[in-house]
């Protein structure tokens, strides 16, 4: 895995982007920026290169389901990684997000190894 | 309310604050609640929808919430504002996540609302229903704090 990786964190809530930059600076990522929502990520993706989203599910205005269709049909994102990290558990939730195309899938709460872990998963394969 | 729905919601709180706030917390009896007024200084309340309507919310002593939230960011939290208020959010989000994870396992399948969040002293949660609401208080080594879970049924 490349910590010279540019990363894209996606929440609207303030406290999970600081808690999630943490996570990512203590693996040894040191580009990190953030929006609060879908539609704030894909105006951030249109100026800058990115090479990684971690991104929530519930969010207004454009939710992290809708901002990973949105990357998947755009020929110059489609294979960008995109790692959800949301509170929805549900069965139902995991198979709409794989059938979306998501690389790998994170239910809050998380540990630092767990993302660890599953971001090593995507770019190990 | 069936008392077997309240143990995902106990679960669910114990688990949350563990992973994300290394904080051990001790779920103590469970009480039917008679008024609308909050145990703590700061609350988070999220709608559940489902084959049934429900409600869950989370109210924080400010001492127990200062210390929660000092853990999950790694830096000391002095005062309740507006980065404590966005915490109780996430926190109530998260909890009613794996709940209703849990409650499906059960055969209930549920989904939520964006929590909203009630700061001050005394403020009062209404919850969707005129349902009785169970609470359950916890204790931290930094103090209390109650969750309260109200179903149509």
């Amino acid at each position: 895995m490349d910590l010279s990786m540019k990363v894209l964190v996606v929440d609207d809530f303030a406290t999970m982007r600081r808690i999630l930059k943490n996570v990512l600076r203590q693996i040894g990522f040191t580009k990190i920026i953030e929006a609060d929502d879908g539609s704030t990520a894909l105006a951030v993706l249109k100026n800058d290169n990115v090479d990684l989203i971690l991104s929530d599910w519930n969010m207004p205005k454009l939710s992290g389901l809708e901002l990973l269709k949105a990357i998947r049909s755009d020929e110059s994102m489609k294979d960008l990684p995109f790692l959800m990290v949301t509170a929805e558990g549900q069965k139902d939730s995991v198979i709409r997000a794989v059938q979306a195309g998501v690389s790998n899938y994170i239910v809050k709460p998380f540990t630092a190894d767990t993302i660890k872990e599953k971001l090593e998963q995507i770019f190990d394969k | 309310m069936d008392a077997k729905f309240i143990n995902p919601f106990i679960n669910a709180t114990l688990n949350v604050l563990g992973t994300m706030a290394s904080t051990k917390a001790e779920a103590g009896k469970p009480y039917l609640k008679k008024d609308h007024v909050a145990s703590g200084d700061v609350s988070g309340v999220i709608g559940l929808i489902g084959k049934v309507k429900g409600t869950v919310s989370v109210s924080f002593t400010e001492k127990s919430i200062l210390a929660i939230v000092s853990n999950m960011l790694g830096e000391e939290m002095k005062e309740l504002n507006e980065e404590i208020k966005d915490a109780v959010g996430e926190i109530t989000n998260m909890i009613s996540g794996q709940a209703r994870q849990e409650l499906e396992d059960l055969g209930r399948s549920l989904q939520a609302a964006i929590p909203s969040v009630i700061m001050g002293k005394d403020h009062t949660i209404t919850h969707v229903t005129s349902y009785p609401v169970m609470a359950v208080p916890f204790s931290t080594s930094n103090g209390q704090f109650t969750i309260e879970v109200c179903f149509e049924q």
